[in-house]
């Protein structure tokens, strides 16, 4: 009994200041705004730090690429580098043909997005602007396409082209683009369904034909949702990967992808971070700079893509 | 031809210009589809190395890749990384979509911050994670600044999977961009009544936004159960096969076969199997589907 008045008096004493302000703080949380005020600072804080970790990655390759080769394996690890070295990236250019590799890219990308356009948007229209007999079939084995890997198809490909002596130039990458791509298909075709019939009905009352409709009436509208076609593909070009690996075996015609795979070949085994980082730096830096300048267009792409059909 | 006949003028002229428009699809269909799928099939039942001509075996190459030991290593792989790598994958979008949906400081950049990694070229980002996971890279370092033993991540089989699922995290963007498109359709008066109803904020997702996005949540999971089952890149340039072939992933092994060893038979055969489960995964989805898909939301 003592004791337990002796622990209280003892509590009283040591806590009556705090305690004052602890029922102050309780009787705030009682509301509900502070509550909410709350919740809203833990969720900041999870997120941020989240975001934190997701662009660390990305700060790495930055400060490794502009280190020196003592500072990239000094332990614990240099957050700042000092001095700050352009020489990794003068480097990339003059001992390897980087430029190069990303001028093929750029000679692959330009007819491919431009064959992605024509076909994605005519197959889209006939998919989504005319009723007739079969679409409707067709367009169900146009989505169980996209659930065919690459991988399954890969081999019997390799031989058509090698049949074809497509083998070591651009074709194989390039042509398949002019027929057509269910994901861009697909993606063109949402945004057709958007435009109203009424519109195509006008037209044809007034006798304009499906290619006139099409190229002079659905075409312009649907500007927005091609930019977006236009974007994923030079991107999907960009960092394309296993099908330059498979079809280029000269080295004079390797894309930007599969030259920076080559060069971590020559270089992993001298550990040469610093020179890799700076050629990883210079194969992404063109596709977050388009990402920055089109970053809307991007967002109402993947939703175009990821919406219920 | 006599149900030809009985289209009226304007059926016919439609199946014309919708014929028009699809040709060069249809065509394609057919060259990079149609034939690859049936020539895999037969390609699946010779030798061929590309060099002579395909020699007819039957069933040859299947009961060689059955008994392969690195065949079931593969396939051990790829099913690791379809049953555990996706489900983490999309919870962790599902998570983070949520707190995207919240009110936030710097709610743009952050979203920018986690759509970045998606959109880099697969080779790039796959050297930049090579460097991270050195025992002189970014998370071995930060962890020797701590004071904590440094992870063997490509050195040890078991935690080489474990270490590409964190970059299939860090490439979960487009799911986490998908899902909050959804969340934002979710609607507010639904939310409302449930919160009148005394819903706290637990049960409100669970029971209004959950059910809600759940045809996004099959799609994100169809697309990634056959995104994993393609895994490729980031395992053929962070790992290789790996030791003790701990990443040697389906479609590895597959172009082993016919890249290196010219293989062409039997890379085939190993092709239709995936075919095969794919399209099984795919069924067993949509129709599992019925059960935990709400589509009152259409």
């Amino acid at each position: 009994m003592s004791k337990a008045t002796d622990a209280q008096s003892l509590e009283k004493r040591l806590m009556q200041p705090s305690a004052r302000m602890l029922g102050m703080v309780l009787s705030f949380r009682k509301s509900r705004q502070v509550q909410r005020a709350f919740g809203a600072i833990l969720v900041n804080v999870v997120v941020l730090t989240l975001g934190v970790l997701f662009a660390l990655p990305f700060y790495w390759l930055l400060s490794s690429s502009l280190k020196t080769t003592a500072q990239i394996f000094q332990m614990p690890p240099v957050w700042w580098p000092n001095p700050i070295l352009w020489t990794n990236y003068i480097r990339v250019f003059t001992e390897s043909p980087f430029a190069h590799y990303a001028l093929n890219t750029l000679v692959i990308a330009a007819p491919v997005t431009i064959g992605t356009l024509i076909s994605g948007a005519m197959v889209a229209y006939g998919f989504s602007r005319i009723e007739w007999k079969g679409r409707d079939l067709l367009f169900g084995i146009t989505l169980s396409t996209l659930m065919i890997p690459f991988t399954v198809t890969m081999v019997p490909m390799f031989i058509i082209f090698r049949k074809l002596r497509w083998i070591g130039s651009y074709k194989p990458l390039i042509v398949p683009a002019f027929f057509g791509s269910p994901y861009f298909i697909f993606m063109l075709r949402q945004f057709f369904r958007t435009i109203p019939p009424e519109l195509s009905d006008a037209a044809r009352v007034d006798g304009a034909s499906e290619l006139r409709i099409f190229l002079r009436i659905v075409l312009p509208l649907t500007k927005p949702a091609l930019a977006v076609v236009a974007l994923f593909s030079f991107i999907g070009v960009w960092g394309d990967f296993l099908a330059p690996l498979i079809y280029i075996d000269d080295m004079k015609k390797y894309t930007i992808a599969l030259g920076l795979f080559r060069f971590l070949g020559d270089r992993a085994h001298e550990t040469d971070w610093g020179i890799l980082m700076a050629a990883s730096t210079f194969t992404l830096l063109p596709i977050v700079l388009i990402f920055f300048l089109a970053q809307r267009t991007f967002i109402e792409g993947i939703k175009l893509t990821g919406m219920k059909g | 031809m006599g149900h030809k006949l009985r289209m009226s003028p304007r059926e016919r002229r439609n199946l014309l210009w919708g014929l028009f428009f699809t040709v060069p699809w249809i065509i394609g269909f057919f060259w990079f589809y149609a034939y690859p799928i049936i020539a895999s099939l037969i390609y699946g039942l010779t030798q061929y190395n590309l060099l002579q001509p395909p020699r007819w075996v039957g069933l040859d190459n299947y009961r060689f890749m059955f008994r392969d030991r690195h065949y079931w290593r593969s396939v051990y792989n790829t099913i690791w990384f379809v049953v555990i790598a996706v489900p983490i994958n999309i919870v962790f979008s599902f998570v983070a979509a949520v707190l995207l949906n919240q009110r936030l400081v710097l709610r743009s950049a952050l979203r920018t911050i986690f759509y970045l990694p998606t959109i880099v070229p697969n080779v790039a980002s796959a050297l930049l994670w090579l460097w991270v996971f050195n025992p002189y890279g970014l998370i071995n370092g930060t962890l020797a600044w701590l004071g904590i033993k440094a992870i063997p991540w490509l050195s040890h089989p078991s935690w080489t999977k474990p270490a590409l699922t964190i970059v299939t995290t860090w490439i979960a963007g487009s799911n986490i961009v998908i899902l909050l498109a959804a969340l934002q359709d979710v609607p507010q008066h639904l939310k409302e009544a449930a919160r009148i109803d005394g819903a706290n904020w637990w049960d409100e997702l669970l029971h209004v936004t959950i059910p809600y996005v759940t045809p996004v949540i099959l799609f994100t999971t169809i697309t990634g159960m056959i995104w994993a089952f393609q895994y490729f890149t980031f395992a053929f340039i962070i790992s290789g096969p790996g030791p003790a072939e701990s990443t040697l992933f389906y479609a590895m092994y597959i172009y082993q076969n016919a890249f290196s060893g010219f293989r062409m038979g039997l890379a085939s055969a190993m092709a239709w199997i995936m075919f095969l489960m794919v399209a099984a995964c795919t069924y067993v989805l949509f129709r599992s589907s019925a059960r935990w898909v709400y589509y009152g939301g259409e």
